[in-house]
């Protein structure tokens, strides 16, 4: 593992020397798939090529379909020896939500995208259901081996590579447990059936359990993050950022996305998804405020609640609060409903005076509307 | 009728020392719902601040108060446990609200859950078919005809409605006090878009027979399918309004089961049609991923069942509406 593009020539010679071969391989190690399309995996096969990759990787930020529209800067590299293949293989867990169970997911076509070999081949990809209390049975993971063309010795160590991976689904509460690919090597004298390595692994994890699992927590990265997000995590608010120029404060996931696609009916852009979700303090709101705000590139802000849980006085009292502290000086349209909604009215006609941009909204598509007029085309 | 649960149901919370627990506890004896008491472990013997007896297990629970349905809000870590424990002691409805159950706890609270019902349709002696609602839910009401203010227990807002969850119930309309005579049933994924709904079906002068939020996870109990199973077989229900969003493929099921085996009048609305695949919009299940669970394809697939869409959620009660020929 190394950090700096100066290290890079010591870690191939160190890797190749061991392994007795020039050809070796630089990845970024980035939490995001889709690398080796976007040039952040590359074999090389010298000092200067190493260097060379290091370089690209090192003072270039990687764009992929997985990572934000901005990409993600990387920081550290994986040199590894390479290794020769005759043949890749595809390993995954997940779990089936039509079925609730864990599945193991298993194709002789790796090494490539699966979603790709789904659409063109789906016959190619094996599916095991996994029992939920016992997990992968051996003769389960043997089958498949021996489905997926594995022989002699190699079986074995492929059944169980697929046993070890369906066990670390469930105990490090994973959502996605991929290696891609599992390779097969050519025959050697050592090695006459070849032998079975894991190349490349993505695991993707369960944010409900990690109040159990200290060490996957203790591996994430604040720095990979969107910091509006992480900003809005402190409070319990559940943010994402967008593209476009409206910011929405809703309470509820289902509305808050329900309201962003409104203001796309309407032909407006929403700028990000927030839902303040239903215990949010007074505090927690205005801070929701203050990281919409903070976005230079919204125009217009949208706030729409259904108190339920949620009281319409402390969203109310929190727009208040905002109004004093940073000032909306872009269009504000509220539309309040449910509990203590006279309340929240009451609140914010005595405030309308300090606040002269905002509008009030009688209904969704009413905020909506108005919302997308006054921040226009 | 209605489905589930009625005004004569008995229900207990687990958890009911919490916060929330507490809060719910009082909402739902405020509606009218007739709560019967409550499970905090280490707290047995004593009393909730409504008066309610609290007991040490549901067993105990139920033995005494002869409960059917329980609402949950354990914290996330015992919530799979507290479901278990429910299903043990014979409630035949529990509805989970707790959000923030691992998925590994939930699928293995399903397959537990999958077995006890397959040997109670066996006719297993003493086991009972159980509905698992949620988790991650805002739980079911069937609304009763509004009688009373809703200030107190002396004082309930209906005396024959049955509100098990955090859902606000002024807004629920029974159908005899509904302008237009007819209730409809209410499913859905996300808790305020059902009161979304709700609100605009008793605007436009509808009633609701029973509401039920399935929640927003990815492994949960009862599902679409259920609900409109249920919906179907229910004399009061004259329509149905199904609610979902991204992620999964419940919806396609639903449409399936729609088009082959329900014939009333039905509209639904799927939010997250402008969601970025690969992020998980607030609820753990909304999530677009490896091209699957995308809004467009569950729109074709209500569409060609024969569902009215409703393009907004805005008009999700005129959609409803418009299916009733109204």
């Amino acid at each position: 593992m190394i950090e700096t593009i100066e290290d890079a020539a010591g870690a191939y010679r160190d890797v190749t020397g061991k392994a007795g071969a020039p050809l070796a391989v630089v990845k970024a190690q980035v939490h995001a798939g889709g690398r080796g399309k976007a040039g952040f995996v590359r074999l090389v096969k010298s000092v200067d090529e190493a260097t060379q990759a290091a370089r690209f990787m090192l003072s270039n930020r990687m764009v992929s379909p997985q990572t934000p529209p901005g990409g993600l800067e990387v920081k550290r590299l994986l040199l590894a020896a390479g290794v020769d293949i005759a043949k890749e293989f595809y390993l995954a867990v997940t779990t089936d939500r039509s079925t609730n169970r864990n599945i193991l997911i298993a194709s002789a076509e790796g090494g490539v995208e699966i979603e790709e070999v789904a659409k063109r081949n789906p016959a190619a990809i094996l599916k095991e259901a996994l029992h939920p209390l016992a997990g992968m049975h051996p003769h389960q993971a043997r089958r498949l081996a021996y489905t997926l063309g594995f022989k002699g010795k190699t079986v074995h160590a492929a059944a169980s590579a697929m046993q070890a991976l369906a066990r670390v689904y469930v105990e490090r509460d994973c959502a996605l447990a991929e290696i891609n690919p599992l390779v097969l090597t050519p025959p050697t004298a050592a090695h006459p059936d070849g032998q079975v390595l894991a190349i490349d692994a993505k695991f993707n994890f369960d944010d409900n359990a990690m109040f159990r699992q200290e060490r996957i927590k203790a591996m994430f990265d604040p720095t990979e993050e969107n910091e509006h997000e992480m900003r809005a995590g402190k409070f319990g608010l559940n943010y994402i950022a967008l593209e476009g120029n409206i910011g929405c404060l809703v309470n509820g996931a289902g509305l808050a996305m329900a309201t962003m696609d409104t203001i796309k009916h309407f032909g407006g852009r929403p700028a990000n998804f927030l839902d303040v979700g239903g215990g949010a303090t007074e505090e927690a709101v205005t801070e929701g405020f203050r990281i919409i705000l903070s976005d230079e590139a919204v125009k217009g802000v949208l706030v729409n609640i259904f108190g339920g849980i949620m009281r319409c006085d402390i969203i109310a009292q929190a727009i208040v609060n905002a109004a004093k502290e940073v000032g909306f000086t872009v269009p504000l349209v509220v539309r309040l409903e449910g509990t203590n909604v006279d309340a929240g009215r009451r609140l914010l006609n005595e405030a309308r005076g300090a606040i002269p941009t905002m509008q009030a909204a009688t209904d969704l598509a009413d905020g909506a509307r108005k919302v997308c007029a006054a921040v226009g085309g | 009728m209605a489905v589930l649960v009625t005004g004569s149901t008995k229900v207990i919370c687990q958890g009911i020392t919490g916060a929330f627990g507490a809060l719910h506890t009082r909402g739902c004896l405020h509606y009218g719902t007739r709560m019967a008491g409550g499970v905090t472990p280490g707290k047995g013997g004593t009393k909730d601040e409504n008066g309610l007896p609290i007991f040490d297990t549901v067993k105990a629970a139920v033995d005494a108060t002869g409960a059917e349905a329980t609402m949950i809000f354990v914290p996330p870590p015992f919530a799979g446990d507290a479901i278990l424990e429910a299903i043990d002691a014979g409630l035949t409805v529990i509805c989970a609200i707790t959000e923030g159950v691992p998925v590994q706890d939930m699928v293995r609270v399903r397959a537990l859950l999958d077995e006890h019902n397959r040997l109670a349709d066996a006719g297993t002696p003493g086991l009972k078919r159980v509905t698992l609602i949620g988790p991650n839910c805002p739980g079911v009401i069937t609304p009763g005809p509004k009688t009373g203010g809703g200030t107190g227990a002396g004082d309930p807002y209906t005396s024959s409605g049955c509100k098990i969850g955090i859902m606000p119930g002024y807004i629920h309309t029974h159908v005899s006090q509904a302008r237009r005579g007819k209730a409809v049933g209410i499913v859905s994924r996300s808790g305020t878009l059902t009161y979304e709904a709700v609100w605009q079906t008793s605007s436009l002068g509808l009633g609701q027979s029973t509401c039920i939020g399935i929640g927003g996870d990815p492994v949960r109990g009862m599902n679409f399918v259920d609900a409109l199973r249920l919906f179907q077989n229910d004399p009061e229900t004259s329509g149905i309004l199904m609610i979902g969003e991204i992620g999964g493929s419940d919806e396609e099921a639903a449409a399936a089961f729609a088009k082959a085996s329900v014939r009333k009048p039905m509209a639904a609305f799927i939010a997250g049609r402008t969601a970025p695949p690969g992020r998980r919009m607030g609820h753990a299940g909304a999530i677009i991923s490896g091209g699957e669970g995308g809004a467009e394809s569950k729109i074709e697939a209500l569409k060609a069942a024969g569902m009215v869409i409703a393009e907004t959620p805005a008009h999700m009660g005129e959609a409803m509406a418009k299916a009733m020929g109204l």
